[in-house]
């Protein structure tokens, strides 16, 4: 069910994020979520986009990147929702790395991004309490 | 005219010290060869027996001996008695993980503090100066070096080592010290840090300082000279040969003194190893004449530069070197340690890296700094940020282990590192040391 994110080293230089970015774009891809982290030296883009596959292939030829499981989870549209699906988590005893949110269009809704230590145990976990968690699949054509 | 240590020897006529060299080198040879196995195959298959050095023109006969040969020799390799013999270790900052390890009987100590002892006096040392060494101790020959010759002159030494510089300065306030013994990077930011503090450089109690172990420039010494409001003297050497002291500056402040009837120096053609006239600008090669542990005979010390015999103002007879002008090969100089790009290169490829890398260095506040760009594999990178970062801590950890100072790392894609005609740049010194 978890689906598959790919990661770029990014220096952390001016138009560096562009050049990374038209990578893509040229190809058409579309990308769904985004979120990039930076140090003082580099940054690390992190990318879930329409065609995993293609955009790891892409992006292999010039950058360094990895490709990682993460939980996109539902959240519903009410006050505490994402407080819920964190709470879950951590009741199970998984650790969480990072987090970061995406929309897509209205009837689609909100979600968040998880990158945990142990999918399968979040995932199940998620999935006890009801909450709705996308596939590649369902990322493909939205 | 100032004083010297050892009159007798500092201002002897070039007769005498030809004399006592050729004494010397002859008794030396026959002790190498009986005694150091690594030299004595090095002379046979060169065709050279101990007989026919008969004086310091036949030195040229001999075979070379290099920083390759020490590593190789490592740690006995080059031994000149039995170890029971010896009464003292010291040893270089290490190169590909290898350090060279010096070793020394009571006598080579002594003859090493006596140089030592005549720099000191050089730069106007006395019985009742206060002598503040600051040169790491330890292992490194520069705090045991200018301890050594400070006591021989009767200095009352202060032996501080390296670092807290609080500490150094509320020791040469109370203490009045005389003379400083450091790095020139390090007594610049004495000074700075004195004036920081209020200090204006008569409120301190120092005459001279005798500061070496890294390149510095003309400009380096007129601004030492005017923050602690001294003369500032260059000194010279090197473990391999027995350590600072090799050769030492007087009050003409226009090159050092080599310590020649110890150190037979000779200038040669990097390339083809000829032996060049004084005055000729070339590799300097070191023969100790009476190192009984560790004796290296003509040994490359890769420094390029020149001597001079034209008559010296301070009445010493001794030859001198100019400041080297630079290594023949690609050693760097940080804060006093010599780092070589390969040791760099060494510590990535141990940790699973490609040996593409960069090295920048830079003087920042008068003291170097030193960054390391290292090209990221895919295998390496995470998509969580503190797991790359530790990467870096990592190779940091590895790397002061390695080279005994601390470099920044820094991780870069792959193939950003600048290369010119397909090799990369490996190093970027940005220090203006050199004119």
């Amino acid at each position: 069910m978890a689906i598959r994110q790919i990661s770029v080293f990014v220096e952390n230089q001016k138009g560096k994020l562009y050049e990374t970015l038209k990578l893509i774009a040229d190809e058409g891809i579309n990308i769904r979520a985004l979120s990039v982290a930076d140090t003082n030296d580099f940054g690390v883009l992190r990318l879930i986009t329409s065609d995993t596959d293609k955009t790891k292939e892409v992006l292999s030829k010039d950058c360094v990147v990895n490709t990682t499981t993460v939980i996109a989870a539902k959240l519903e549209d009410r006050v505490g929702a994402l407080c819920d699906v964190i709470h879950t988590l951590a009741l199970a005893d998984i650790n969480i790395e990072y987090v970061y949110a995406f929309t897509a269009s209205e009837e689609f809704g909100a979600y968040v991004v998880i990158r945990v230590d142990d999918v399968a145990k979040a995932e199940a976990a998620l999935v006890a309490e009801n909450v709705p968690i996308l596939s590649e699949e369902d990322i493909k054509d939205m | 005219m100032g004083r010297y240590f050892q009159p007798e020897i500092e201002s002897a006529s070039r007769q005498e010290i030809l004399d006592i060299q050729n004494q010397k080198i002859v008794k030396q040879v026959r002790h190498v060869y009986d005694n150091v196995p690594y030299y004595r195959n090095l002379m046979d298959e060169k065709g050279v027996k101990p007989e026919d050095i008969q004086s310091v023109d036949d030195i040229k006969k001999l075979p070379f001996l290099s920083k390759a040969d020490l590593r190789e020799a490592y740690p006995y390799g080059l031994l000149g008695t039995d170890l029971k013999n010896c009464v003292r270790i010291q040893s270089t900052s290490g190169t590909t993980g290898k350090r060279v390890v010096a070793f020394y009987t009571q006598n080579d100590v002594d003859l090493w503090e006596d140089c030592v002892a005549r720099a000191i006096v050089a730069a106007g040392g006395d019985k009742g100066d206060v002598c503040q060494v600051c040169y790491g101790y330890g292992l490194f020959t520069g705090g045991a070096g200018l301890h050594g010759g400070s006591h021989k002159v009767g200095c009352l030494t202060l032996p501080m080592s390296s670092g807290n510089t609080d500490r150094q300065i509320q020791f040469m306030m109370d203490l009045n010290a005389t003379i400083l013994c450091c790095t020139p990077s390090y007594a610049a930011y004495i000074g700075e840090t004195l004036a920081e503090k209020g200090y204006k450089p008569e409120d301190n109690k120092l005459k001279a300082g005798i500061f070496g172990a890294e390149p510095w420039t003309e400009e380096m010494r007129h601004n030492i000279e005017k923050s602690l409001g001294i003369k500032a003297f260059d000194i010279y050497g090197l473990t391999e040969i027995s350590g600072p002291g090799v050769a030492f500056e007087c009050e003409e402040q226009s090159g050092m003194h080599i310590n020649e009837d110890h150190f037979y120096a000779e200038i040669i053609d990097p390339d083809t190893g000829e032996v060049l006239p004084d005055g000729s600008e070339g590799e300097l090669v070191f023969t100790a004449l009476d190192k009984e542990a560790f004796p290296l005979l003509r040994y490359r010390t890769r420094d390029i530069c020149v001597l001079s015999r034209e008559k010296c103002s301070c009445g010493r007879t001794l030859v001198k070197m100019c400041k080297p002008r630079g290594r023949s090969d690609d050693m760097m100089i940080i804060r006093g340690v010599n780092v070589f790009p390969s040791q760099i290169e060494t510590v990535l490829l141990n940790e699973g890296y490609t040996p593409n890398y960069q090295i920048i260095v830079d003087r920042k506040n008068n003291s170097d700094t030193l960054d390391i760009n290292v090209e990221l594999t895919p295998d390496k990178f995470s998509d969580i940020i503190s797991e790359n970062v530790k990467k870096e801590r990592k190779l940091e950890s590895a790397m002061r282990t390695m080279l005994g100072i601390g470099p920044k790392v820094h991780l870069v894609p792959p193939k950003t590192i600048v290369r010119s005609e397909g090799k990369a740049v490996r190093v970027i010194d940005k220090r203006k040391l050199h004119d």
